[in-house]
């Protein structure tokens, strides 16, 4: 028995030591990014580097915006990431509503497109799409970031998934109600589908918030950059690199997200869930 | 009033927006992206080579080193982070736990940052002459490591920062994998007194085997198509050292302007990770028997 009792504890400290360790490199990136961005370029750049918060934030700020618009560069990301987040509720809403609860030609067929996509890289269309964009003057504006990454088959699944076990009765219901079936989509099913849209929407949200590479290519100017195009930027300056300034940046950068993660925790986790857990 | 919708015609209305979508944004691109595959682009206008990118690709010495780079991060990243996110997820699922939500949080965090937000953060972290990590192994008496200007040190920073980055993210696939597990075997279990060395290998893990196939899969195509990290974090190098297929690929096509040579180099990770889906989902179908 206290051989037992023994093996037990010895389990407990294993694993209090090691969730711990987890946690502590996890977060440790973060404070140490958070509190750079207080310090100067010289404390950061030290031989023993300063690990507690400083007075340095506002002249950081200043010399941050010296070199890039930063307000700019958060209504560029908010402007993106929003619409982006909204658009896709309301069509991958739609599309998994149609291919849950419809029976129509052609059904089997489009679902099994639409998981075909789901493997395909984006980097395979960057390069058409960047002459498309370019041939209709579509080039460095805010619908050639947020339109094609869209065209996205996890928003579709994720919903059709949440919503076959919406009851067929209720749908049957609001038909005799005299609902159109446009009606019956926006007025009955989607105001119950609250989890999986809030899933969804953060999902999409931080993808948008944090996408790098589409953006890098299509946007050519600086008034029109998102976060991490701005902080890629910031990075590619060699001659006299202000790392207070650049954590400054980074910090601001993901800040935002960190601020909706912490509120909307459940629907983040949902998100993360849902495309791994069949339903 | 009756509307032009009609129950047998409206999931068309339905599927509409998304179908012209992925044909603008996602047929029209791959299909193109195929055709120009076969071009030469150069002075502003195609000129058709037939396999002439293919077969330039198959002499590149930049594409396999390319190549060769992500299969060395396949396989040490990706069953690293899977048993590591297995470990976390059979750790904090463990009754005792208290706090159990703040662990969950912790590990989770590193996967809402943007990828080049804490690739700049890890540059800072891994800097030979002032970052911590190299103040820390000298505190404790070693010497620092150039990381990122030496071909091992900057492959393996990258493999530390997507570890970094991806883990917590899984470990939450992990834990919904856990939580499925219907108790009952749990608990016939404990009436034969398995202990809990036991029972994590005799059920937990047999039952979280297509969840773990599901996070290799996605992490392994996450990985083919890595970018954020090279661009920024070791900017290729040293000599390519680092470089992925994703980059070499901007490289090509958006700093150089080969488009033929470009959409090829991605018709080729088209493949690749066709092949790999195709392979990985033969293998879920024989763990499942």
């Amino acid at each position: 028995m206290d051989a037992m009792k023994g093996k037990n504890m010895g389990r407990k400290a294993v694993t209090y030591v090691f969730l711990t360790i987890a946690v502590f490199a996890s977060l440790f990136p973060f404070y140490f990014m958070f509190v750079s961005a207080t310090n100067t370029n010289a404390q950061i750049l030290s031989v023993s580097p300063k690990l507690t918060f400083g007075t340095n934030l506002l002249t950081n700020l200043e010399n941050l915006n010296k070199k890039l618009d930063i307000g700019r560069v958060f209504i560029n990301s908010m402007i993106m990431t929003v619409s982006y987040t909204g658009l896709s509720i309301l069509f991958h809403s739609m599309a998994g509503y149609a291919l849950s609860k419809y029976e129509f030609k052609g059904k089997g067929l489009m679902f099994g497109f639409i998981m075909m996509t789901m493997m395909i890289p984006g980097q395979v269309m960057y390069v058409p799409l960047f002459t498309l964009m370019n041939r209709i003057g579509w080039a460095n504006t805010y619908q050639a970031v947020v339109l094609p990454g869209l065209a996205n088959a996890f928003g579709i699944f994720l919903m059709r998934q949440n919503m076959l076990s919406f009851p067929a009765s209720l749908i049957e219901a609001a038909r005799i109600d005299g609902y159109g079936e446009m009606g019956i989509f926006f007025r009955v099913v989607l105001p119950n589908m609250k989890p999986a849209v809030g899933a969804l929407g953060i999902y999409m949200f931080m993808s948008m918030w944090n996408n790098f590479m589409w953006p890098l290519i299509i946007l050519g100017t600086k008034s029109m950059y998102n976060f991490p195009v701005a902080l890629s930027m910031l990075d590619g300056v060699v001659w006299r690199k202000d790392y207070g300034v650049i954590m400054l940046a980074t910090s601001l950068a993901t800040l935002p997200i960190l601020l909706i993660f912490l509120i909307f925790q459940k629907q983040f986790v949902a998100g993360v869930m849902g495309g791994a857990v069949k339903e | 009033m009756k509307s032009i919708i009609t129950k047998r015609n409206a999931p068309y209305f339905f599927l509409a927006p998304m179908i012209i979508l992925f044909l603008a944004f996602m047929a029209y691109p791959i299909a193109d992206s195929f055709r120009l595959s076969f071009f030469n682009f150069e002075g502003g206008t195609y000129t058709l080579v037939g396999l002439n990118n293919y077969a330039v690709m198959l002499k590149d010495p930049i594409f396999w080193k390319s190549l060769s780079n992500t299969v060395i991060y396949l396989i040490v990243q990706v069953p690293v982070m899977v048993i590591l996110s297995l470990i976390l997820g059979v750790l904090v699922e463990q009754d005792f736990l208290k706090f159990r939500a703040c662990y969950r949080i912790g590990v989770f965090l590193p996967s809402i940052t943007a990828l080049v937000a804490y690739a700049m953060v890890f540059k800072l972290l891994l800097n030979t002459d002032y970052g911590i990590i190299n103040y820390v192994l000298r505190a404790a008496g070693f010497r620092g490591v150039d990381w990122l200007n030496t071909v091992w040190g900057a492959r393996f920073s990258i493999i530390m920062g997507i570890t970094w980055r991806w883990t917590g993210y899984n470990t939450i696939i992990m834990i919904a994998g856990i939580k499925g597990i219907p108790t009952e075997l749990y608990e016939s279990a404990d009436i034969d007194g398995a202990s809990f060395w036991q029972k994590v290998m005799g059920i937990t893990i047999p039952m979280v085997k297509p969840i773990m196939l599901f996070v290799s899969i996605t992490s392994t195509i996450g990985t083919l198509q890595l970018f954020d990290e090279s661009f920024i974090l070791t900017q290729g190098g040293p000599d390519n050292a680092t470089i992925t297929i994703g980059h070499y690929l901007y490289n090509t096509g958006f700093a150089f302007f080969k488009f033929g040579y470009a959409a090829a180099l991605s018709y080729a990770l088209l493949i690749i990770i066709g092949v790999l889906s195709v392979i990985q989902f033969k293998m879920t179908k024989g763990g499942e028997n």
